[in-house]
């Protein structure tokens, strides 16, 4: 009542102020925390230049990319990231969607199942590695037990292993992640409305030419999101990384040692942080991978479109 | 082509009958119409003959052989359902060819099927289309390719013409038969459109209200209704209805008319409601003729002007109005008076206790 018989008293703010009050301080912050770093650092990541050192960033040109794009040792951490990447992902996608399909059918305790399947991706990653640490450890972990390894000498260590170790990392993520595919294949697979089967049916369309015609089509959107989330995070896998192996072991590679589970983000990690802190070379470390994802990001979502559009 | 059998066929939803137990043979290459208002049961029936609804009790047989229980996969049926269920990610063409792929019939053999359906339905030029971006009468002619595409032991259309525009509908309805005629294939066809029903249904199955009310050809249904809903449900208008009282021989109608009941109806309606007693005179509109000597006076309250002829409604008194056909040539202004007489041969009788028809030949 009050506001319409006394109009004036509240106009003291013009529409134009109210939206420059609300987008502002947004705008501030961005800048400040999200734009101002990805500005400077792209600036560093052309000098030579520590964070701990006094001395001033020098210029160097493209010599911080040159170094990180053509050095092999700098090439092992992609190239670790980008088998990690594939294999975790992938296996995702068959384990999380395969999880959806046998939990599209409703039964008694499926809503509870499902709830708990979903547990492990709500666990932080840094407790996710501290336990997982311990089901691997070969002595007194569950994990080789489970396999049917009983004498602690010969059962598999999986986190000093060369050749397991990456596989340990991916198994856990697996574990970890898998769970957030099935959510969303849910999502998609309930979105498919029954009448589609029943035409199905009616058509005389086997299971198989359902799922590879009706069902898959139909889920794709979804499933290429969640390739595309996934891979995102892959590229970026620090956390698990951390956890469970630290990066390690380390393989005598030629002459070069490098560590079989050291992805980008790690190696970046290593490259930033004192001791090492070479902040110029690690911007541009840093700054290969953003173009990496946006690439991929690209192609997912070209796919994506494709697949919308037909 | 299969001849099918419903025998006691009923659908409950919960506690609540979508489909009372039901009787009911198609036989083979028949075209059988169920006809009915809305949510009178004509889908359920329709999907249960198809196996996507389970019954919840009786039979259903496809040439002898009991399928209540077959998937609708095993009954060689093509469906074309009344909300289109169209594969929203396949375009039209993918649609069509959807059913012979997945018989793995050869691709030539597809490709040329499925362009001669196109041409028949007249969507040649929507076929890279995706159903999203069809109007939904151009979704209902694919959904409609898509049923034809095959050769099946049966079609089911549930309402195949309700999206279209009146002139398209008119052009479907023909092809429709003459493609029953052709392939003389059973078929089981849903309406809630009579015109479409009497004219397309070898016969017409009436429902109203989970239960079948009338299942005949569509002159028996037009001109013999079963009961009161048939009479008034079928012909538009429908049938003239009016609450008389029965005795000696004549009929006391509203406004102190009286007519005399044409002698071969005397046993019949005194079987059925005796000799004295409340009797619901039924015609229909091109039964009467305005004649200045028929029994019964009326007062013309208005009418309306068709292309051929003139429907006057007359009252008979302030609740009782009835529809009579005429023809162009008079002027019959608000408010005059009118008489009319009845052709005997058309005149109907209902017992307005059971609502159901007194029939001439004895009550069944
Ligand atoms: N899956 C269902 N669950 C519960 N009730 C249902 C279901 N399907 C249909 N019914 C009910 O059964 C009755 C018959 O429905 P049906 O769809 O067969 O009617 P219809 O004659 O096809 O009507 P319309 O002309 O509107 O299509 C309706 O009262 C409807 O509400
Ligand atoms: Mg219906």
């Amino acid at each position: 009542m009050s506001s319409y018989s006394q109009p004036t008293r509240r106009r003291h703010l013009g529409d134009k102020r109210l939206i420059q009050m609300f987008i502002i301080p947004t705008v501030v912050l961005l800048i400040l925390m999200n734009v101002f770093p990805l500005i400077y650092s792209l600036y560093l990541s052309f000098t030579e230049y520590s964070a701990i050192n006094p001395t001033p960033p020098e210029w160097v040109g493209l010599d911080n990319y040159k170094k990180v794009l053509s050095d092999n040792l700098y090439w092992h951490n992609f190239a670790v990231t980008g088998r990690y990447a594939l294999i975790s992902v992938s296996l995702q996608m068959i384990v999380g969607f395969g999880l959806a399909m046998l939990l599209k059918e409703k039964f008694k305790g499926s809503g509870l199942l499902t709830t708990l399947i979903l547990v492990p991706m709500m666990l932080s990653p840094a407790v996710v590695g501290a336990f997982w640490k311990n089901i691997f450890n070969p002595s007194f972990g569950i994990f080789d037990q489970f396999l049917g390894y009983s004498d602690p000498n010969t059962a598999p260590e999986w986190l000093g292993d060369p050749d397991l170790a990456l596989w340990a990392v991916v198994i856990v993520d697996v574990w970890m992640w898998s769970p957030f595919v099935m959510l969303l294949s849910l999502a998609g697979l309930s979105a498919i409305p029954d009448y589609l089967y029943e035409a199905a049916a009616i058509d005389r369309a086997s299971a198989w030419f359902q799922f590879r015609r009706i069902t898959l089509p139909q889920v794709m959107p979804l499933l290429l999101i969640a390739v595309l989330f996934r891979t995102i995070e892959a590229f970026k896998q620090f956390d698990l990384v951390m956890g469970l192996t630290g990066g390690g072991p380390s393989l005598l590679q030629g002459t070069q040692a490098v560590n079989v589970t050291e992805t980008v983000s790690v190696k970046l990690f290593r490259l930033a942080m004192p001791p090492q802190a070479q902040t110029g070379l690690s911007s541009a470390m840093a700054y290969v991978v953003l173009v990496i994802i946006i690439a991929i990001s690209n192609l997912y979502i070209r796919a994506l479109n494709k697949v919308r559009e037909g | 082509m299969a001849t099918i059998e419903l025998i006691n066929v009923e659908k409950k939803f919960g506690s609540s009958y979508a489909v009372k137990p039901m009787n009911m043979t198609i036989h083979s290459g028949e075209f059988v119409v169920l006809l009915g208002p809305s949510g009178c049961g004509k889908t359920t029936t329709l999907r249960m003959i198809s196996g996507l609804e389970a019954v919840t009790d009786g039979q259903i047989l496809f040439d002898g052989k009991d399928v209540t229980w077959l998937h609708p996969s095993d009954r060689d049926i093509a469906f074309v359902f009344q909300f289109f269920a169209l594969y929203s990610h396949m375009t039209a063409r993918e649609n069509i060819a959807f059913p012979l792929q997945a018989q793995g019939e050869p691709r030539d053999s597809i490709r040329k099927r499925v362009e001669e359906v196109a041409k028949m339905l007249r969507i040649e030029h929507l076929m890279n289309a995706r159903p999203g971006g069809l109007s939904g009468g151009d979704q209902q002619r694919v959904a409609l390719a898509r049923a034809l595409v095959r050769r099946p032991a049966a079609f089911l259309m549930d309402e195949p013409l309700g999206a279209l525009d009146a002139e398209f509908r008119e052009a479907m309805r023909a092809e429709i038969k003459r493609l029953h005629i052709e392939q003389n294939a059973t078929t089981v066809y849903v309406t809630h459109d009579q015109i479409e029903a009497m004219a397309m249904g070898d016969r017409v199955v009436v429902m109203s209200a989970a239960v079948v009310q009338q299942n005949g050809t569509p002159a028996e249904v037009y001109h013999d209704p079963a009961n009161l809903f048939v009479a008034k449900f079928i012909g538009s208008p429908g049938m003239n209805l009016i609450q008389g009282h029965y005795a000696d021989g004549k009929v006391a109608l509203p406004g102190d008319n009286r007519y005399t009941v044409p002698a071969d109806w005397h046993t019949a309606i005194h079987e059925a409601i005796g000799r004295d007693g409340d009797i619901i005179l039924g015609f229909r509109p091109e039964a009467a003729h305005i004649s200045a000597s028929g029994p019964i006076a009326t007062t013309v309250y208005t009418t309306d002007l068709h292309g051929s002829y003139t429907m006057l409604h007359l009252e008979l008194d302030r609740d009782t109005i009835v529809d009579v056909r005429a023809g162009r040539g008079t002027n019959y202004p608000i408010g005059t008076p009118a008489r009319f007489d009845l052709d005997p041969a058309m005149v109907r009788f209902f017992d307005p206790k059971t609502e159901a028809a007194i029939h001439k030949g004895g009550n069944p």
